[in-house]
């Protein structure tokens, strides 16, 4: 079970959130091109290691926000609001 | 040395002798400096494309690299199902191609892998459901692959643990494919090194690649030194955007959890493969006596190869709602393997940005029941340069052509599996 620190309500079950992505990746500007909207719709580094990650309290205050998780300890580092950025 | 023919005639002269003459069913190679080809990843699609590199185009100077040993990664992971019920042709095709696969497979490779096509059956909830189930049984019927439909008293006589009269999803029938069924999956992975290793591959155990060096040939970096190959074959499951990346180029894939489990051996009590259509749930029993079951995957980036516990109790509470009658049982083992879930649910193999580097990957949570035909395509993609005919639609580059595959109307991203 994740426990994770959302950024309003404070930590809780990872039952309680729904994942949303990899948060690492930004949208392109809309003439930015066929293969730059490629690369962010579908090509993810996919780390094993540390991973930025959106998740959205559901069933809690239903913010969506940014985690920084290890894909294979599961520790969770950080966690933010959407544009800030892990220290 | 080979380890000789198997047969009903052998097991008895050995059970004469004391059983002393059986000999290893592979043998232990250590990497040789050059190969034609390398294949990475000694799971059961890169042995089978060894194999048929070797049986089918006649390439013998090839090594399977393997970080663990075989029968440890996912081949010894999944939960050993196999069936062709897809509903694209191209996919019907391919996986049928695959389930014929199975159907030759014990005599092709002269072992017994018990392949038991004891039917899968997909259980319908809802009037949309049953809609969808008609119209995938219909686009199989069109090629020619058998599917049917059962009605909710039918479902009882062929599963009476199934409880029908659920409350929030009742049974309403059920979608049928006799010839799907299990098959034991770590004797696939023995019988298919075995077979290569007689041919000539070099079955190579713990040693992992951690180096790639793009090239004419390509430089393998691996924990035995280096090995260099003509043409290489991606074949590693949950871990191919990190040999990609040692590679120098970006996967559509992201790598999650799935997890599976087994209760006590009971006596025969589910005679078939049975999912569950209102959760994710599937179970068979195995020829030992227990359930063998699993769910949907853990939701979130994973290479962790254990589960989590949210996905431990969605996959109990939906296998005790279909199945009321499995709460006697205690579970025996859990475990977890990593899977490569490509952007649209289905495989990629393909060439790669790297010349004369190949991938077979992609294979989500269905790999295993893919095996026969993926070695097959990912052989001919390998030994030929171009696509083999049953999966021209599994190319890489389909993501940006805007040519993906709908098969499953699941969106475009792994977090929605």
């Amino acid at each position: 079970m994740l426990r994770i620190p959302c950024p309003h309500c404070g930590v809780a079950d990872e039952a309680e959130f729904r994942y949303r992505g990899d948060a690492s990746v930004t949208r392109p500007p809309a003439d930015a091109g066929v293969d730059a909207f490629h690369d962010y719709v579908f090509l993810r580094d996919n780390p094993a290691g540390w991973h930025l990650e959106w998740w959205q309290h559901a069933h809690g205050c239903r913010a969506t926000f940014q985690v920084k998780r290890h894909t294979v300890s599961h520790v969770i580092a950080w966690s933010g609001w959407p544009g800030e950025a892990p220290p | 040395m080979s380890s000789g023919r198997y047969s009903g005639f052998r097991l008895l002269r050995e059970a004469m002798a004391g059983h002393q003459g059986w000999r290893r069913a592979w043998h232990p190679a250590e990497a040789k400096p050059h190969y034609r080809i390398a294949i990475i990843g000694g799971g059961g699609h890169g042995l089978a494309s060894a194999y048929h590199l070797a049986k089918t185009y006649g390439i013998r100077d090839i090594a399977v690299l393997e970080q663990g040993a075989i029968g440890q990664g996912n081949l010894g992971r999944n939960t050993t199902i196999v069936r062709s019920n897809y509903f694209t042709a191209p996919n019907i095709r391919f996986y049928d191609a695959a389930l014929q696969g199975w159907e030759r497979f014990e005599q092709e490779l002269n072992f017994n892998a018990m392949v038991s096509q004891r039917g899968t059956l997909n259980l319908i909830h809802t009037e949309g459901q049953r809609d969808l189930f008609a119209r995938r049984a219909n686009a199989m019927a069109l090629e020619g692959v058998d599917a049917e439909y059962v009605d909710p008293a039918g479902v009882k006589a062929l599963v009476p643990l199934v409880e029908l009269t659920n409350a929030r999803y009742p049974v309403l029938g059920g979608f049928l494919q006799r010839r799907g069924g299990t098959v034991r999956h770590d004797a696939v992975g023995w019988a298919y090194a075995r077979a290569a290793s007689d041919l000539g591959v070099d079955i190579v155990e713990h040693t992992g690649v951690i180096g790639i060096t793009p090239g004419h040939p390509i430089t393998l970096s691996t924990t035995a030194g280096p090995v260099t190959a003509e043409r290489v074959l991606l074949a590693v499951a949950g871990h191919s955007s990190t040999l990609a990346a040692m590679a120098g180029f970006r996967l559509p894939i992201e790598t999650y959890a799935l997890q599976a489990f087994v209760t006590e051996s009971v006596k025969p009590v589910l005679d078939l493969v049975v999912t569950y259509g209102g959760g994710h749930f599937y179970a068979s029993q195995s020829d030992k006596g227990g359930i063998v079951f699993g769910g949907a995957t853990d939701g979130h980036n994973s290479y962790a190869q254990r589960g989590s516990w949210p996905q431990v109790e969605e996959t109990m509470t939906a296998g005790l709602t279909l199945m009321p009658a499995l709460s006697r049982l205690k579970v025996l083992r859990q475990w977890a393997g990593v899977m490569d879930m490509s952007m649209d649910g289905s495989p990629i193999v393909s060439d790669t940005p790297v010349p004369h580097l190949y991938l077979s990957t992609g294979w989500c949570y269905g790999g295993f029941k893919a095996i026969p035909a993926g070695g097959l395509v990912a052989a001919h993609l390998v030994a030929t340069g171009t696509p083999h005919p049953l999966a021209e639609h599994f190319r890489l580059g389909r993501f940006r052509a805007g040519a993906q595959i709908d098969e499953r109307g699941a969106g475009p991203y792994p977090w929605a599996h």
